[in-house]
């Protein structure tokens, strides 16, 4: 962009594109931080090889705790995917006081640690439940955790869609006769979809990789309600490192092909859009 | 009319049994159980300010480098023409996609006893795990990408005209950062300094395998919460759970002050 009399700036048109060794060094801070670990992982799985990692995975404790893991994320998404957008529209179209109370609120559980999110459920659905419900170190507590945990993920990305969406159609289809219940179905809900799934994929990969809020309220039953983060903590500590390096790279590949389907989807998406 | 109602009562309800009444109960709970007294002097003892201690450490360490990464790795991506952009941006996601179980694992694969440089680590008088420098790597992992995601998007929306405009009449590219770029960029980094403080201080189960929770000297309040509560020394569990929530609660508090600010 600089005309020929002004000493062309060293950085390009780019304006200000980090320079000299600033790159350099982020690239190698991330690569110490985040790939060194995880190429031990994949470096160490590999040293013990296919039939350690077959054996390690199809070993029933581990068989019990993925299914518990994938299952209560699987459900957990479900019951969040309906609620969450429920909730997601009762703050945008409904109007009522406390509304932006709530709205504030809706973020806590990224904000609250995870352990004391389980001793906030503990407390209220534990042992000393004040209302007399207990389902402490049982599976039922194993999707509360998980829930409380995922909640806010499909309310916020459904919020900002609904926010933007143009009532035009649904009047559109009320004024041809359509009940609620159809404009629902055929206006709203495929309008909602896209961000309803990349809500709940983000929730799954969060599920099945939570420790926090699980760890005091489930109990920890191996073949019960021992999950798969909580088996690989107990394999570690018993330095079952075959085991524990299995079932992280089985956590690690669900929920990086999750997010890697989310996001080539959502630029599929994105493109159609256009 | 009835519909409306009706999906008013069941988000609240919904929102009431999950969030409000757990998190008003434990407030209540610890006190009315244990009283005023009790819940101090658990939160004074010397263990208890040693582990809130430690926190605020990691995280005074955790913080600092990860916003300067997250501002300048936002910066690569949107305003440089590096290759391999698309494995980066993928690469910085990765600590979301990663269990903090297994993120604790992989440090002890590098860093720990049989690891790769465990051994030498621990010859030089450094030793990683089971000592705060392995909470600190695990804190920063948990914690690198919310600065960038946070700056990504904002560096997109406010476009490169100003930055321009400033080289054209002559300003360095440290000056165009200073002056024009960062005060422009400024909300998002807050907005992602809130979230990377309350992750590094809220961190648990990446911090529970590798401190070894030695009770007053690599014991987090995370860690306190729970080794308080397992070894039936439920006021003290309670305690520093309320100092958490309390601090989640600011931190909820700043997001909202901050949130209609951050986008341009």
């Amino acid at each position: 962009m600089a005309s020929e009399a002004i000493p062309a700036p060293r950085r390009s048109i780019l304006g200000a594109a980090p320079s000299g060794v600033a790159p350099g060094i982020a690239i190698t801070y991330l690569s110490l931080i985040v790939l060194l670990p995880l190429a031990a992982l994949l470096w160490v799985s590999t040293g013990y090889g296919w039939d350690q990692f077959k054996e390690a995975v199809t070993a029933p404790d581990a068989v019990a705790a993925l299914k518990l893991t994938f299952g209560a994320a699987f459900a957990v998404v479900a019951i969040n995917g309906f609620f969450g957008t429920i909730v997601a529209w009762v703050l945008v179209r409904d109007e009522f006081v406390g509304k932006r109370f709530l709205n504030a609120v809706i973020d806590l559980p990224f904000a609250l640690p995870t352990i004391v999110a389980g001793l906030t459920l503990l407390t209220l659905y534990g042992p000393q439940s004040p209302i007399d419900l207990n389902l402490a170190y049982t599976r039922k507590a194993v999707i509360l955790a998980l829930l409380f945990e995922t909640m806010p993920f499909v309310i916020r990305s459904v919020q900002p869609v609904l926010l933007e969406m143009e009532r035009d159609m649904e009047e559109a289809a009320a004024s041809l006769g359509a009940n609620r219940l159809t404009t629902f179905r055929r206006i709203i809900l495929p309008t909602l979809m896209p961000a309803i799934l990349s809500g709940g994929t983000l929730a799954f990969a969060r599920a099945i990789g939570e420790y926090g809020s699980v760890v005091l309220l489930s109990g920890n039953v191996p073949f019960h309600t021992e999950v798969a983060s909580v088996h690989i903590k107990s394999q570690i500590e018993s330095d079952y490192t075959a085991g524990a390096a299995a079932l992280s790279l089985v956590l690690l590949g669900v929920s990086l092909l999750v997010l890697l389907t989310m996001s080539y989807l959502q630029r599929r998406g994105l493109r159609h859009a256009r | 009319m009835l519909a409306r109602y009706g999906l008013r009562v069941v988000a609240l309800g919904y929102l009431a049994m999950l969030l409000l009444v757990p998190v008003g109960m434990i407030v209540y709970h610890t006190f009315s159980s244990y009283g005023v007294g009790p819940v101090w002097n658990a939160m004074t003892q010397p263990d208890a300010i040693a582990a809130l201690e430690l926190t605020l450490k990691v995280a005074l360490i955790a913080v600092p480098l990860n916003t300067v990464f997250g501002i300048v790795f936002a910066l690569m991506m949107v305003r440089s023409n590096i290759p391999g952009k698309a494995f980066l941006n993928a690469l910085v996601d990765l600590p979301f996609a990663v269990s903090p179980v297994v993120v604790g694992f992989t440090l002890i694969l590098v860093y720990g006893q049989n690891g790769w440089f465990g051994q030498w680590f621990v010859d030089h008088g450094y030793p990683i795990i089971f000592s705060t420098p392995g909470i600190v790597l695990a804190t920063i992992f948990v914690s690198l990408p919310f600065v960038a995601r946070e700056v990504i998007p904002v560096l997109r929306e406010i476009g490169t005209e100003q930055e321009e405009a400033a080289t054209t009449i002559g300003a360095t590219g440290w000056q165009t950062f200073w002056r024009i770029t960062l005060p422009s960029i400024r909300w998002g980094v807050v907005y992602g300094i809130v979230l990377t403080t309350a992750r590094a201080i809220g961190e648990f189960g990446a911090v529970a395998v590798v401190s070894g929770s030695v009770i007053g000297q690599t014991q987090t309040l995370t860690l306190t919460v729970d080794s308080a509560y397992t070894n039936f020394n439920p006021v003290g569990a309670y305690a520093a759970a309320l100092e958490l929530a309390a601090i989640a609660m600011c931190t909820l508090f700043v997001m909202n002050l901050i949130k209609p600010r951050r986008k341009t």
